[in-house]
């Protein structure tokens, strides 16, 4: 394995990722994280030279909506996976 | 405020703003987006960033999208694309807001403003499309936060421009072109109150001829031209201080507290987000052809500026009353629309300029609340013309309609409204109340110019106000 990840990224990605690894876990995920590294390095080394950089897999471009409400009031449908409501809103930690 | 040195400092303002466009639906999905339905009844499974679902782009967004971007004056990016902006809030059902940051719709634009010093230009960096949050209420008695996603997925458009601005007075000029330019095509309202207009200002200092820029803060939470011009002049103080005590400018986004007058650092750039930014595979790229560049340019409306022109050509009214009739796209086509019906383009700029600036006023109203049609206007008018009413009656009529937009001929039938023009009733009530006031008459006739004003407010609480004053008075004149 080329790449090494060190133990302040792994620390950034999971606060960036909000996870909270045990020691173990940290381990794993750095071994993970530098094989998936090595993988992008391998695709680096193809000669892309002339070639237009894509940025969707199919040949499809324009697909568009017309402005036209067609949804209704699904309002029971959300909350239902709310974990809890209160007026129709979720609940959710005080956040500032 | 501390002692300061004789340094000059020059402040340096750049703008991002948030306009919140006019479509009906959300920009992924086909959810209204009408302002205050009960929380989260404008939600779906798109808007709410369930797995699986898929967002399908609003066409109108690129319309009014590439329509501003026209009237700014910027290159068009013909192929763009969505981008993911990844960060945990709450507001942010999905954990990425879609937006657009290696692809945006339009680059390099600038307008022209106008100020006390003269016409400055400002340059537009990029607009780009993206996706409004939902909305946090705090509930402190619970310790908790309840969240309504009606405004998730509301189309915005992100104006960013160059850090070109020098003053207060050029921030509300650029904000006062840009909502003008964008409530013309009609693309949002544009209402800084009612945050579908937003601005962040972001804000440096230096030396008067540094070549840098110094190190800048961004200011959000500005629902004001007030605010903002405070919060300029407030941060432009505290970095010039800092300085001057030879403290550094943190870079960092503070947040102004309107009623104490002041901001605070929401975040630092030690813990400044990390967005990873990639491209969002659930949305397609755009390609805005030639064909539909053109056709946009083409229908792009008379702005301001060449309206106050074509009217200072066309109309006899004073160049104040143009300013303020067009200061609106519906003030101006009511204005016109009215002109077009009955050819007096000076009454009706008075109506315009009197009694409706008063009532939206007096009412808190908006130029885009009026209800009255041109047509009714127009009656109202006519009925003045030809004497069936006298000016206070029309007043009277015009609050009403102001209200209710009913036909005014029709009411002042109804009610009974129209001046008595029959010469002898008239004559009988004056002698009645030259009569009942002999000591008015003898003022009057001992040359008391005044007194006669007197009888002629009693003759018309008489006649219930429905004769024409012209007549009173020279009747009046003629018995006394």
């Amino acid at each position: 394995m080329a790449n090494v990840i060190s133990d302040e990224t792994i620390e950034y990605v999971g606060i960036l990722a909000k996870l909270a690894l045990s020691d173990e876990e940290r381990e794993q995920a750095k071994k993970d994280m530098g094989k998936m590294l090595d993988y992008i390095d391998k695709l680096g080394e193809l000669d892309t030279t002339g070639i237009e950089p894509m940025s969707h897999v199919f040949p499809v471009q324009n697909v568009f909506r017309e402005d036209v409400v067609t949804n209704g009031d699904l309002c029971e449908q959300t909350l239902r996976n709310a974990p809890g409501e209160k007026d129709n809103m979720f609940i959710v930690p005080m956040t500032v | 405020m501390s002692l300061q040195s004789t340094k000059q400092y020059e402040t340096v303002i750049g703008l991002e703003v948030h306009v919140e466009l006019a479509t009906k639906t959300k920009i992924f999905c086909g959810c209204s987006t009408a302002f205050g339905g009960a929380p989260n009844t404008h939600t779906c499974p798109v808007c709410t960033g369930m797995p699986g679902t898929l967002p399908v782009l609003n066409k109108q967004v690129v319309n009014y999208a590439l329509a501003v971007g026209l009237a700014t004056n910027c290159e068009i990016t013909q192929y763009c694309k969505f981008d993911r902006k990844n960060y945990f809030y709450p507001d942010n059902p999905q954990n990425y807001q879609i937006s657009q940051l290696y692809l945006p719709i339009c680059r390099n634009g600038h307008v022209e403003i106008e100020t006390s010093e003269g016409k400055r230009t400002v340059g537009i960096h990029e607009i780009h499309m993206e996706e409004d949050a939902g909305k946090l209420i705090h509930d402190e008695w619970e310790d908790c936060s309840l969240v309504d996603y009606n405004r998730s997925g509301v189309p915005l458009i992100e104006i960013v421009s160059e850090p070109d601005m020098r003053s207060a007075e050029e921030v509300i000029a650029y904000l006062e072109k840009l909502r003008m330019t964008i409530q013309y095509l009609g693309a949002s309202d544009c209402k800084l109150n009612e945050g579908s207009m937003r601005a962040d200002v972001n804000l440096s200092v230096r030396e008067v001829g540094a070549a840098e820029f110094g190190t800048r803060t961004e200011m959000k939470n500005l629902n004001s031209f007030k605010s903002i011009t405070h919060a300029i002049e407030n941060e432009r103080e505290r970095q010039i201080d800092l300085l001057e005590s030879g403290q550094q400018v943190i870079q960092e986004t503070r947040r102004w507290d309107d009623n104490k007058e002041y901001s605070y650092a929401m975040r630092s750039k030690e813990d400044a987000q990390d967005y990873r930014y990639f491209p969002d595979p659930d949305l397609v790229p755009v390609y805005i052809s030639d064909e539909w560049i053109s056709g946009t340019k083409n229908s792009l409306p008379e702005f301001r500026e060449e309206k106050m022109a074509r009217y200072k050509k066309e109309f006899d009214i004073p160049e104040y009353d143009i300013g303020i009739i067009t200061d609106t796209k519906h003030m101006a086509d009511l204005f016109e629309e009215t002109v077009a019906i009955c050819h007096e383009p000076k009454k009706v700029s008075n109506w315009l300029m009197g009694e409706t600036l008063r009532l939206l006023k007096e009412k808190s109203m908006d130029a885009e609340d009026i209800r009255f049609s041109p047509a009714n206007l127009a009656k109202l008018i006519a009925l003045v013309d030809s004497k069936a009413i006298n000016s206070s009656v029309a007043k009277e009529v015009f609050e009403v309609m102001f209200e209710k937009d009913i036909d005014p001929q029709q009411y002042v039938e109804e009610k009974g409204l129209k001046t008595v023009n029959d010469e002898g009733a008239l004559r009988k009530t004056i002698t009645d109340v030259i009569n009942a006031n002999p000591q008015s008459v003898e003022d009057y006739r001992n040359g008391k110019e005044k007194a006669i004003g007197f009888l002629v407010g009693q003759t018309m609480k008489a006649m219930k106000g429905k004769a024409d004053p012209g007549m009173v008075n020279r009747i009046l004149k003629e018995l006394l």
